[in-house]
C-alpha cells in the first residue's frame, strides 16, 4: 500500500520535473489541415450534372461501395435504437418527447432531418441504399440544405415559401447546386452535424440546450475544444465513427467512463471526456478524485444555452389554438424576439445562461414509449417524467450529471392512460397547424399509428431529463468549490441529498456543543480575569 | 527580588510559536471547510488546511525526537501531587496574592494542573483530531484502501469538527492562562526569550 502510495508521488514528481522543463507545459502545436488523398472534383463520377439527391448518392457507392449498406444501419437511418441497460426500443420511432411529440403522421417535416430521401409515410422502404443522404453530412460547401417539408430532400427548384411562424409574407428559398457541392464532399464538420442536431425540437436552439447554432463558430468561452483558438475539433473528432455508426448515443451513454484514453488498440469511441483526457487530468489528486462522484460535465459546463441564443425550456401545448380578432391563429414574440405563444403549438418559455439541474446518473433512462401505460409512472408531484435518470449516492455506477430540464403539458388520452400520437403536420383537414383542432388531429395520429384512442384527450405535466454534455468552458470558467460547498441554499448540490457534503452539511448538535465549548472557555477567562482585575484593585487600594 | 532561569530552549519556543501559527492557521482554515464562515473561499481554505496539517506533522516528527533525545518527555509525566494546591490557588488564591504554590525550574517546567491539561491534550484531543483528520485527508482513497465500507464521511468529519472544537476552547483558556504570570506578560515573554522570571521566596 507505502509502495503504491509512494510510486504515486515519485511518478507525480517526475510529471512536475516534466512541466518544469516545459515538456509538458508546450501549448499543441495549432492544427495543420489534412487533406484527403482525392480531390473529387476531379472524379468522372461526379461530373453530373445531379437533379436530384439520390442521383448524387449512386454516384458516391459506385466508389464507396460500402457506405450505403453502413449508414443503413446507423441509427442516423433507422431512428430506431434499442437500450443497452433496458432492452426497450427507443429512438424518434419510440420514445416519447415534450417537444412536438410523435414523427408518425408528421414525416415530411420530420425527416427533413432523416440521413435519407423519401421517408414521406410509415410505409418508407428503409432498404434502398440511393435512398441515403449523403450530401448532409459531407458537404464542405455550407450550401447543401435539406428543405424543411420536404421528406429529407433538398429543394431541385428555387421556390417561395411562407414558413408557419415567421413574419407574414413569402419567402424565396433556393435550390442548392448538387453537382458543385457533389465535387466538393469531404470530412464532416460542426455544421453538418449542427444542421439537424443543432434545431432539434424543431428550431435554433430550441431542444438540447448545450447544442446550437453558435457552436458553428463558437468563442473560446463558450467552447473550449470547438472554438477556433481552442482546439478547433469538430463532432466527430470525439462522436468518432466507425463505419458510419455514431459513437456516444445519448440512448447508450457512459455515465462512468472506467476506462480512459481511447489508444489505437482500443474500441475508436471517444464520445466520454476520459477517451483523451484520461481518469486522472488535474494536477491536485483531490480533484481527480471528485470525478468518481461527479461527471466532467458537472464542473466544467457551468451554464448551457451560453452563445446568445436562448433555449426552450417549457412547452405547453394545452393553450394551442388561439386565434385574433380577425380569427387568424395567434402568434406573440416578447421583448427578446422569441415567441412566446403560437396557435400552432401553445406558450413557450425560454432561457439563456441557464444553470443546469444536478441528479444522480448511472446511463439507465427509464424512458417512456407512446405505447406505455402511464399508470404507476407518474411522480409523487404529479409530472410525467418521459425519462426518468437512475442512480444515487450507493450506486458505484452513477456520478451526479447536470441535466436541461425540459417541462412541458402536452395531450394524452385519460381513459386508455397512455400519451397520443398527435397529426400536427400536413396539408389536410385533421393536422393541427392546419386547423388548430385538438380532436381532428389526435385522432388522426392515432389512426395513422393504429394505436387505441378513446376520443378523449387531455393535458398532463411533463418533465425531460436532458443530459449536458457541450459547451465546455475553459478550465478557468469551471466551477469553483464553493459552488458546491456552500452553506447557502443556492448551492449548486442543494438537490443531491444523500451525500455528506463538507462545508454545506453539518450536525445541530455539533456546532451547538462546540459554541458552548468555545464560550464557556472566553467566558471563563473573561470572569476570572475580572475578579483578579478588581479584587487586585481592592488589595491596592488597602 | 526574583531571579532569572532559563527555561525555554532554543528547539522549544521554536516548535511552540511554529505550532501556535499553524494551529490558529488550522483553527481559521478548518471552521471555513466546515461552512461557519466564508473568507478565503472552500477550495483555498482545504488547501491550506491540508499543507498546514502536513507541516506539523513534520514539526511533531522532529519534536517527538527532541523530546526524546533531551529526556523532555517527562515533563509531561502527570503526577496528582499538589493539584489540589493548583485548584485551589486558581480558585482563590490567585485573587488574594496567595504565592504560587508551584515554582517552575528548568526541570519542571510544568505544574501539575499544567501536566494533566497537556496530557489530556495529547492522550485524547489529539488522536481524536489527527484519526479523523488523516482519514478525512485520505477520503479518496478510501475505496482502493479497502476502508470506505466500514468509513463513513459524516463521522469522520463529524469527529473532526468536535476535536476542532475542542482544541479551540483549550486555545482560548490557554491564551488566558498566559496573563497568570506575575505581570500580564510575564509567560509570554519566557516563551519569546526563554527567560522566566521566578520568585526568590521559594
Amino acid at each position: 500500500m507505502f509502495s503504491i502510495l509512494k510510486l504515486r508521488r515519485l511518478g507525480c514528481l517526475a510529471l512536475l520535473a516534466l512541466w518544469a522543463t516545459g515538456v509538458l507545459a508546450a501549448p499543441a502545436a495549432p492544427a495543420v489541415a489534412r487533406q484527403g488523398t482525392t480531390d473529387h472534383s476531379k472524379l468522372e463520377a461526379l461530373r453530373g450534372p445531379f437533379k436530384s439527391g439520390p442521383e448524387v448518392t449512386e454516384a458516391c457507392l459506385s466508389c464507396h461501395n460500402l457506405a450505403g449498406h453502413q449508414v443503413m444501419k446507423s441509427i442516423h437511418w433507422t431512428w430506431e435504437a434499442s437500450s443497452p441497460t433496458t432492452g426497450r426500443k427507443l429512438g424518434k420511432k419510440w420514445a416519447a418527447n415534450n417537444f412536438c411529440g410523435s414523427t408518425l403522421s408528421n414525416e415530411t417535416r420530420c425527416t427533413s432531418c432523416h440521413a435519407g430521401y423519401g421517408w414521406v409515410d410509415k410505409n418508407f422502404d428503409f432498404s434502398k441504399q440511393e435512398n441515403v443522404d449523403c450530401l448532409a453530412c459531407h458537404d464542405t460547401t455550407g450550401s447543401y440544405k435539406k428543405f424543411g417539408t420536404d421528406a429529407g430532400h433538398p429543394l431541385y427548384a428555387d421556390r417561395e415559401f411562407e414558413p408557419m411562424e415567421g413574419p407574414p409574407g413569402k419567402k424565396q428559398f433556393k435550390a442548392p447546386d448538387l453537382t458543385k457541392i457533389a465535387q466538393h464532399v469531404g470530412k464532416t464538420g460542426r455544421a453538418n452535424c449542427g444542421a439537424c442536431h443543432f434545431n432539434g425540437g424543431g428550431g435554433d436552439a430550441v431542444k438540447h440546450g448545450d447544442l446550437d447554432s453558435s457552436l458553428k463558430n463558437p468563442a473560446r468561452e463558450l467552447d473550449v475544444h470547438m472554438a477556433k483558438d481552442g482546439a478547433n475539433m469538430a463532432c466527430a473528432d470525439c462522436h468518432t465513427f466507425n463505419s458510419h455508426q455514431p459513437s456516444g448515443s445519448r440512448y447508450a451513454a457512459t455515465a462512468k467512463d472506467r476506462h480512459g484514453l481511447d489508444l489505437p488498440k482500443d474500441d475508436h469511441d471517444r464520445a466520454t471526456c476520459e477517451s483523451c483526457h484520461g481518469l486522472a487530468p488535474h494536477k491536485e489528486a483531490r480533484i481527480n478524485h471528485h470525478a468518481d462522484k461527479l461527471a466532467c460535465q458537472t464542473c466544467h459546463i457551468p451554464e448551457f444555452a451560453r452563445g446568445g441564443i436562448a433555449t426552450k425550456m417549457l412547452w405547453d401545448w394545452s393553450t394551442a389554438g388561439k386565434k385574433d380578432a380577425a380569427g387568424k391563429p395567434l402568434f406573440i414574440k416578447d421583448e427578446h424576439g422569441h415567441l412566446k405563444y403560437s396557435a400552432a403549438k401553445g406558450d413557450f418559455a425560454y432561457g439563456e445562461n441557464v444553470r443546469p439541474e444536478y441528479k444522480w446518473y448511472n446511463g439507465v433512462v427509464h424512458q417512456i414509449s407512446i405505447t406505455d401505460k402511464l399508470d404507476g409512472l407518474i411522480a409523487k408531484d404529479g409530472v410525467l417524467e418521459l425519462n426518468r435518470v437512475e442512480g444515487s449516492a450507493s450506486d458505484p455506477g452513477a456520478r451526479i450529471w447536470p441535466f436541461k430540464v425540459m417541462r412541458g403539458k402536452q395531450p394524452y388520452d385519460p381513459v386508455n392512460n397512455t400519451l397520443v400520437v398527435n397529426h400536427v403536420y400536413g396539408d389536410d383537414d385533421t393536422s393541427l397547424w392546419k386547423n388548430y383542432d385538438y380532436d381532428k388531429s389526435i385522432k388522426a395520429g392515432m389512426d395513422y399509428a393504429g394505436l387505441p384512442y378513446s376520443g378523449k384527450y387531455d393535458f398532463i405535466p411533463t418533465r425531460m431529463n436532458w443530459f449536458i454534455t457541450h459547451m465546455v468552458a475553459p478550465k478557468e470558467k469551471a466551477l469553483a468549490c464553493q459552488d458546491c460547498h456552500t452553506r447557502s441554499a443556492d448551492g449548486r448540490l442543494a438537490a443531491i441529498t444523500d451525500i455528506y457534503l463538507p462545508g454545506r452539511d453539518t450536525q445541530g448538535w455539533l456546532d451547538l456543543l462546540g459554541s458552548l465549548m468555545i464560550a464557556g472557555a472566553i467566558g471563563g477567562g473573561l470572569l476570572h480575569g475580572g475578579i483578579r482585575f478588581v479584587t487586585r484593585r481592592k488589595e491596592k487600594a488597602k | 527580588m526574583s531571579e532569572r532561569i532559563y527555561i525555554y530552549k532554543r528547539y522549544e519556543r521554536f516548535w511552540h510559536w511554529s505550532q501556535a501559527l499553524l494551529i490558529v492557521g488550522m483553527m481559521i482554515t478548518g471552521f471555513e471547510v466546515h461552512g461557519s464562515y466564508t473568507l478565503i473561499g472552500f477550495g483555498k481554505a482545504v488547501q491550506l488546511h491540508s499543507l498546514a496539517a502536513w507541516t506539523l506533522l513534520a514539526l511533531w516528527a522532529f519534536t517527538i525526537f527532541w523530546q526524546f533525545t533531551t529526556g523532555e518527555w517527562r515533563q509531561y509525566l502527570p503526577s496528582l501531587k499538589n493539584v489540589g494546591a493548583m485548584i485551589r490557588y486558581y480558585s482563590f488564591g490567585i485573587f488574594t496574592k496567595a504565592p504560587h504554590p508551584f515554582r517552575k525550574t528548568a526541570l519542571q517546567k510544568h505544574n501539575p494542573l499544567q501536566r494533566l491539561a497537556y496530557l489530556a491534550l495529547l492522550a485524547f484531543i489529539s488522536p481524536l483530531i489527527w484519526v479523523s483528520g488523516i482519514a478525512y485527508l485520505f477520503y479518496g482513497d478510501w475505496r482502493q484502501l479497502g476502508i470506505d465500507g466500514w468509513l463513513n464521511l459524516e463521522w469522520v468529519a463529524t469527529l473532526h469538527v468536535l476535536g476542532a472544537y475542542m482544541i479551540t476552547a483549550f486555545f482560548f483558556i490557554h491564551v488566558y492562562l498566559t496573563t497568570t504570570g506575575h505581570t500580564l506578560f510575564a509567560h509570554i515573554k519566557a516563551m519569546i526569550t526563554g527567560w522566566e522570571e521566578v520568585d526568590e521566596k521559594h
